[in-house]
Protein backbone atom coordinates (compact mmCIF):
# COMPACT_ATOMS: atom_id res chain seq x y z
CA UNK A 1 0.00 0.00 0.00
CA UNK A 2 1.62 3.52 -0.94
CA UNK A 3 1.48 5.87 2.04
CA UNK A 4 1.85 9.32 0.19
CA UNK A 5 3.78 10.98 -2.28
CA UNK A 6 7.19 12.29 -1.06
CA UNK A 7 9.47 13.70 -3.71
CA UNK A 8 8.72 15.07 -7.67
CA UNK A 9 11.32 16.73 -9.83
CA UNK A 10 10.80 20.22 -11.12
CA UNK A 11 13.20 20.98 -13.29
CA UNK A 12 15.38 24.77 -13.22
CA UNK A 13 18.23 25.94 -14.98
CA UNK A 14 20.09 27.00 -11.99
CA UNK A 15 20.19 25.43 -8.12
CA UNK A 16 21.59 28.43 -6.60
CA UNK A 17 19.24 30.91 -8.71
CA UNK A 18 16.53 27.97 -7.68
CA UNK A 19 17.18 28.19 -3.88
CA UNK A 20 17.05 32.06 -3.80
CA UNK A 21 13.58 31.45 -5.26
CA UNK A 22 12.14 28.45 -3.45
CA UNK A 23 13.82 29.45 -0.19
CA UNK A 24 14.43 32.91 -0.35
CA UNK A 25 11.09 34.23 -1.70
CA UNK A 26 8.41 30.89 -1.11
CA UNK A 27 9.82 30.18 2.55
CA UNK A 28 10.42 26.80 1.79
CA UNK A 29 13.81 25.03 3.74
CA UNK A 30 15.96 23.11 2.54
CA UNK A 31 15.27 19.40 3.15
CA UNK A 32 18.62 17.90 1.60
CA UNK A 33 21.95 19.37 -0.17
CA UNK A 34 23.71 16.46 -1.02
CA UNK A 35 26.95 16.39 -3.08
CA UNK A 36 26.82 12.52 -4.69
CA UNK A 37 29.38 13.31 -7.06
CA UNK A 38 27.45 12.25 -9.93
CA UNK A 39 24.99 15.26 -9.35
CA UNK A 40 23.44 17.22 -6.82
CA UNK A 41 20.77 15.79 -4.68
CA UNK A 42 18.70 18.95 -3.79
CA UNK A 43 15.56 18.55 -2.58
CA UNK A 44 13.16 21.61 -0.72
CA UNK A 45 9.93 21.28 1.02
CA UNK A 46 7.17 23.98 2.84
CA UNK A 47 8.30 24.26 6.67
CA UNK A 48 5.21 22.45 7.77
CA UNK A 49 5.42 19.64 5.56
CA UNK A 50 9.04 18.28 5.65
CA UNK A 51 8.13 14.91 4.16
CA UNK A 52 6.69 16.20 1.03
CA UNK A 53 9.69 17.39 -1.14
CA UNK A 54 10.39 18.89 -4.63
CA UNK A 55 13.73 17.84 -6.02
CA UNK A 56 15.17 20.89 -7.66
CA UNK A 57 16.77 19.04 -10.73
CA UNK A 58 19.35 20.61 -13.83
CA UNK A 59 18.75 18.43 -16.53
CA UNK A 60 21.64 17.26 -18.68
CA UNK A 61 24.30 14.46 -19.16
CA UNK A 62 24.35 11.56 -18.21
CA UNK A 63 20.76 11.62 -16.71
CA UNK A 64 19.58 12.56 -20.10
CA UNK A 65 21.56 13.27 -23.33
CA UNK A 66 22.34 16.64 -24.48
CA UNK A 67 19.97 16.58 -27.24
CA UNK A 68 16.94 15.70 -24.46
CA UNK A 69 18.71 18.44 -22.09
CA UNK A 70 18.26 20.69 -24.48
CA UNK A 71 14.41 19.83 -25.11
CA UNK A 72 13.54 20.23 -21.70
CA UNK A 73 15.07 23.56 -21.26
CA UNK A 74 13.59 24.58 -23.69
CA UNK A 75 9.78 23.65 -22.77
CA UNK A 76 11.12 24.57 -19.26
CA UNK A 77 11.20 27.80 -20.39
CA UNK A 78 8.31 28.43 -22.73
CA UNK A 79 6.40 27.38 -19.14
CA UNK A 80 5.30 23.75 -20.72
CA UNK A 81 6.38 21.50 -17.93
CA UNK A 82 3.71 21.67 -15.92
CA UNK A 83 2.32 23.32 -12.47
CA UNK A 84 3.13 22.88 -8.83
CA UNK A 85 -0.15 23.84 -6.43
CA UNK A 86 0.58 24.67 -3.45
CA UNK A 87 -1.81 25.08 -0.16
CA UNK A 88 -1.73 28.20 2.12
CA UNK A 89 -4.04 30.21 4.55
CA UNK A 90 -4.09 33.08 3.28
CA UNK A 91 -3.74 33.47 -0.18
CA UNK A 92 -4.17 37.53 -0.76
CA UNK A 93 -1.68 37.53 2.31
CA UNK A 94 1.14 35.19 0.27
CA UNK A 95 0.52 37.24 -2.71
CA UNK A 96 1.09 40.58 -1.33
CA UNK A 97 4.46 39.56 0.69
CA UNK A 98 5.77 38.06 -2.95
CA UNK A 99 4.59 40.45 -4.90
CA UNK A 100 6.91 42.95 -2.61
CA UNK A 101 9.69 40.49 -3.30
CA UNK A 102 9.56 40.74 -6.87
CA UNK A 103 7.88 37.49 -7.92
CA UNK A 104 6.11 37.31 -10.84
CA UNK A 105 2.32 37.04 -10.86
CA UNK A 106 0.86 35.63 -13.53
CA UNK A 107 -2.65 35.66 -11.99
CA UNK A 108 -3.85 37.78 -9.29
CA UNK A 109 -5.74 36.29 -6.16
CA UNK A 110 -8.95 35.87 -7.48
CA UNK A 111 -12.63 33.79 -5.77
CA UNK A 112 -13.05 30.46 -7.60
CA UNK A 113 -15.25 27.89 -6.89
CA UNK A 114 -13.00 26.18 -4.78
CA UNK A 115 -11.36 28.92 -2.93
CA UNK A 116 -9.20 31.69 -3.42
CA UNK A 117 -6.22 31.37 -5.82
CA UNK A 118 -3.45 32.95 -7.94
CA UNK A 119 -0.83 32.25 -9.95
CA UNK A 120 2.95 32.69 -10.25
CA UNK A 121 6.21 31.36 -12.49
CA UNK A 122 9.60 30.76 -10.82
CA UNK A 123 12.84 32.37 -12.78
CA UNK A 124 13.13 29.48 -15.06
CA UNK A 125 9.29 29.26 -16.12
CA UNK A 126 7.61 26.71 -14.07
CA UNK A 127 4.11 27.29 -13.21
CA UNK A 128 3.13 27.85 -9.31
CA UNK A 129 -0.32 28.51 -8.18
CA UNK A 130 -1.40 29.44 -4.56
CA UNK A 131 -4.60 27.81 -3.30
CA UNK A 132 -6.75 28.91 -0.39
CA UNK A 133 -9.34 26.51 -0.30
CA UNK A 134 -12.92 27.71 0.74
CA UNK A 135 -11.26 30.83 0.88
CA UNK A 136 -13.88 33.96 0.54
CA UNK A 137 -13.97 37.47 0.64
CA UNK A 138 -17.09 38.03 2.86
CA UNK B 1 22.79 29.46 -16.86
CA UNK B 2 20.45 29.97 -19.46
CA UNK B 3 20.81 30.35 -23.19
CA UNK B 4 20.02 33.06 -25.53
CA UNK B 5 17.61 31.04 -26.82
CA UNK B 6 15.79 30.27 -22.97
CA UNK B 7 16.51 33.40 -22.38
CA UNK B 8 13.99 34.59 -25.45
CA UNK B 9 11.73 31.94 -24.84
CA UNK B 10 11.25 33.51 -21.10
CA UNK B 11 10.74 36.92 -22.00
CA UNK B 12 8.29 35.51 -25.08
CA UNK B 13 6.64 33.51 -21.81
CA UNK B 14 5.88 36.74 -19.98
CA UNK B 15 4.49 38.20 -23.24
CA UNK B 16 1.79 35.63 -23.41
CA UNK B 17 1.97 35.49 -20.15
CA UNK B 18 0.64 38.92 -20.40
CA UNK B 19 -2.26 38.13 -22.56
CA UNK B 20 -3.75 35.78 -20.18
CA UNK B 21 -3.68 37.86 -17.40
CA UNK B 22 -4.43 41.55 -19.21
CA UNK B 23 -6.81 39.88 -22.17
CA UNK B 24 -9.48 42.16 -21.84
CA UNK B 25 -7.08 45.68 -22.47
CA UNK B 26 -6.52 46.87 -25.70
CA UNK B 27 -2.88 44.81 -26.16
CA UNK B 28 -1.22 45.18 -29.43
CA UNK B 29 2.35 43.36 -30.76
CA UNK B 30 3.80 46.78 -29.94
CA UNK B 31 2.92 46.85 -26.14
CA UNK B 32 3.50 42.59 -26.01
CA UNK B 33 6.69 43.20 -27.94
CA UNK B 34 7.61 45.75 -25.49
CA UNK B 35 6.92 42.80 -22.32
CA UNK B 36 9.65 40.47 -24.53
CA UNK B 37 11.90 43.33 -24.76
CA UNK B 38 11.83 42.85 -28.88
CA UNK B 39 10.91 44.95 -31.34
CA UNK B 40 7.51 44.23 -32.87
CA UNK B 41 8.55 42.27 -36.22
CA UNK B 42 10.93 40.09 -34.36
CA UNK B 43 8.35 39.74 -31.37
CA UNK B 44 5.82 38.67 -33.80
CA UNK B 45 8.20 35.98 -35.30
CA UNK B 46 9.55 34.63 -32.85
CA UNK B 47 6.61 34.13 -31.24
CA UNK B 48 5.00 31.79 -33.73
CA UNK B 49 8.28 29.65 -34.00
CA UNK B 50 7.67 29.38 -29.73
CA UNK B 51 4.17 28.34 -29.53
CA UNK B 52 3.01 27.94 -33.22
CA UNK B 53 0.51 30.63 -33.49
CA UNK B 54 0.49 34.38 -34.18
CA UNK B 55 0.43 37.07 -30.37
CA UNK B 56 -2.99 37.70 -32.52
CA UNK B 57 -4.48 33.96 -32.72
CA UNK B 58 -3.14 33.47 -29.32
CA UNK B 59 -5.07 36.66 -27.47
CA UNK B 60 -8.56 36.23 -29.53
CA UNK B 61 -8.17 32.23 -28.50
CA UNK B 62 -7.61 33.57 -24.89
CA UNK B 63 -10.52 35.72 -24.87
CA UNK B 64 -13.11 33.06 -26.44
CA UNK B 65 -11.68 30.98 -23.86
CA UNK B 66 -12.69 33.86 -20.93
CA UNK B 67 -16.46 34.11 -22.76
CA UNK B 68 -16.90 30.39 -22.63
CA UNK B 69 -16.32 30.85 -18.65
CA UNK B 70 -18.07 33.97 -18.60
CA UNK B 71 -20.99 31.90 -20.52
CA UNK B 72 -20.68 29.20 -18.23
CA UNK B 73 -20.75 30.96 -15.27
CA UNK B 74 -21.93 34.06 -15.23
CA UNK B 75 -25.61 35.68 -16.19
CA UNK B 76 -23.63 38.23 -17.80
CA UNK B 77 -25.61 38.89 -21.16
CA UNK B 78 -23.86 38.22 -24.72
CA UNK B 79 -22.64 42.14 -24.96
CA UNK B 80 -21.81 42.46 -21.61
CA UNK B 81 -19.32 39.18 -22.16
CA UNK B 82 -17.59 40.75 -25.50
CA UNK B 83 -16.95 43.98 -23.88
CA UNK B 84 -15.53 42.48 -21.22
CA UNK B 85 -12.92 39.62 -22.22
CA UNK B 86 -11.71 42.67 -24.67
CA UNK B 87 -13.68 43.02 -28.10
CA UNK B 88 -15.38 46.91 -29.45
CA UNK B 89 -18.21 45.28 -30.88
CA UNK B 90 -21.03 42.85 -30.14
CA UNK B 91 -20.75 42.13 -34.31
CA UNK B 92 -16.84 41.49 -33.69
CA UNK B 93 -17.25 39.15 -30.96
CA UNK B 94 -20.07 37.14 -31.78
CA UNK B 95 -18.25 36.11 -34.99
CA UNK B 96 -15.33 35.30 -33.84
CA UNK B 97 -16.83 33.47 -31.32
CA UNK B 98 -18.85 31.31 -33.97
CA UNK B 99 -15.66 30.98 -35.89
CA UNK B 100 -13.74 29.66 -33.38
CA UNK B 101 -16.56 27.66 -31.42
CA UNK B 102 -18.87 26.54 -34.29
CA UNK B 103 -22.17 28.01 -32.45
CA UNK B 104 -23.61 31.32 -31.26
CA UNK B 105 -22.60 32.36 -28.24
CA UNK B 106 -26.06 32.13 -27.01
CA UNK B 107 -26.46 28.47 -27.96
CA UNK B 108 -22.99 27.98 -26.29
CA UNK B 109 -24.17 29.15 -23.11
CA UNK B 110 -27.26 27.22 -23.50
CA UNK B 111 -25.51 23.78 -24.02
CA UNK B 112 -22.88 24.34 -21.30
CA UNK B 113 -22.17 23.02 -18.01
CA UNK B 114 -19.53 24.65 -15.03
CA UNK B 115 -16.45 22.82 -14.33
CA UNK B 116 -14.86 23.03 -10.67
CA UNK B 117 -11.07 22.88 -11.56
CA UNK B 118 -8.43 25.24 -10.82
CA UNK B 119 -9.00 27.51 -13.29
CA UNK B 120 -5.56 27.57 -15.24
CA UNK B 121 -6.09 23.73 -15.98
CA UNK B 122 -9.77 25.02 -17.22
CA UNK B 123 -8.06 28.08 -18.89
CA UNK B 124 -5.50 25.87 -20.77
CA UNK B 125 -7.53 22.85 -21.60
CA UNK B 126 -11.22 24.08 -22.45
CA UNK B 127 -9.30 27.12 -24.99
CA UNK B 128 -10.56 26.38 -28.34
CA UNK B 129 -7.20 24.87 -29.98
CA UNK B 130 -7.61 25.73 -33.85
CA UNK B 131 -10.27 27.90 -35.90
CA UNK B 132 -10.18 29.63 -39.37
Amino acid sequence: MFTGISIHTVFVLDQEEAIDFYVGKLGFEISSDVDLGFMRWLTVAPPNQPDRSILLEVPGPPSQSDETAAVIRDLLTKGALGSTILNTDDCRGDYKRLKDLGVEFTEEPTEQPYGIDCALRDPFGNHIRITQPGGTDA
Amino acid sequence: MKTPGEDQNRRLLRARDAMDRDFAEPLDVPSLARVALMSPAHFSRQFRAAFGETPHRYLQRRRIERACAMLRDTQATVTEVALAVGFDSLGTFSRTFNTIIGRSPTRYRADAVPFNAPSCFVRSWTRPSSFG
